[in-house]
């Protein structure tokens, strides 16, 4: 699988991205937002997180109007793969290719911690190596995750099957205190209508080493390389 | 010609930013404060040909990258 990490000015996340993708056995590239094309034969394109434009105007609002991210949304229209972490979640959401808005979180913190999520499905190229409902333990850290959009845009969501986690505790149990930000329905993450784009608030590539206490961000690697 | 364009969030849109201010306003005895929303001003320098031009070009600008239209309604003047 070849995969290319976009970075934008202010991205901070893309040497963590590449380092996941890489052990799970993925070639990676970096491309430079100002860059008109993705390199030949790209599979699955990763926008890592970050600060891109330092959180200017809105989170993601001027890179998701980068002269990459046309090439971005042609390889999504092909049936490409789009992986969007924290910031790069934002921008799909700035872009247009996922919908909704990330807000500032409820209690107006900035959150870094370890968090839990439930798999809402593990049908798609993204969660086949979890089980379903498995409560992964990765990370958290942003400031606007509180995930917002219009009642028939959620209702679609939920309908179509489009939520890809929620927050929840350890045992799996949803929402409530599990939920760190406000976000509606406790999502941390979507999928595209096609399911090839997934957007998440979450970090899985902080948790794929044993060193830094624990591995369940691998699955979501994993998964992706049994999709090539 | 100078123009102004005033990004504010939608009715309903919970706005944490402007209930903590409103708070802090309560705790400094400012009275007669119900409620803040907070926004944004972009003060604008247009070249454009005539008010219907430059009207054109801020709206497109707005929808373009100013505001979030999910969340946000903007507002636009000629000064």
């Amino acid at each position: 699988m070849k995969a290319a990490i976009v970075l934008f000015p202010g991205s901070n996340r893309e040497g963590d991205a590449a380092r996941a993708l890489r052990q799970a056995g993925a070639e990676t590239s970096i491309v430079w937002h100002a860059d008109h094309d993705l390199p030949a034969g790209t599979d699955l394109v990763v926008l890592p997180g970050g600060f891109s434009y330092g959180d200017y105007l809105r989170c993601g609002a001027i890179a998701g109007r980068a002269h990459i991210m046309d090439a971005v949304r042609s390889h999504a229209a092909r049936g490409g793969l789009v992986l969007g972490i924290c910031n790069g979640f934002q921008i799909l959401c700035e872009s247009g290719l996922l919908p909704g808005v990330l807000m500032r979180n409820r209690d107006l913190r900035f959150i870094c911690k370890r968090q839990h999520l439930r798999v809402e499905r593990n049908d798609t190229a993204f969660t086949r190596a979890y089980a379903l409902h498995q409560a992964i333990d990765v990370a958290i850290a942003h400031g606007e995750g509180n995930y917002e959009a219009h009642e028939e845009t959620i209702a679609r969501l939920e309908g179509e099957g489009r939520v890809a986690f929620r927050y929840c505790d350890a045992s799996g149990k949803v929402g409530g205190a599990a939920n760190p930000n406000g976000s509606t329905n406790d999502i941390a993450g979507i999928y595209s209508e096609k399911f090839n784009v997934l957007g998440m608030m979450p970090h899985p590539e902080n948790l794929i080493d044993p060193l830094v206490g624990g591995i369940d961000g691998r699955g979501l690697f994993e998964s992706l390389l049994r999709a090539a | 010609m100078k123009a102004r364009v005033t990004v504010t969030l939608k009715t309903g849109v919970l706005d944490p930013q402007g209930k903590a201010i409103e708070g802090a306003l309560h705790s400094l005895g400012v009275e007669g404060i119900a409620s803040v929303r907070q926004g944004k001003v972009f003060d604008i320098e247009i070249d454009a040909a005539d008010p219907e031009a430059a009207k054109a070009a801020l709206a497109a600008a707005s929808e373009k990258l100013l505001a979030n239209t999910v969340v946000e309604n903007y507002r636009l003047e000629l000064l």
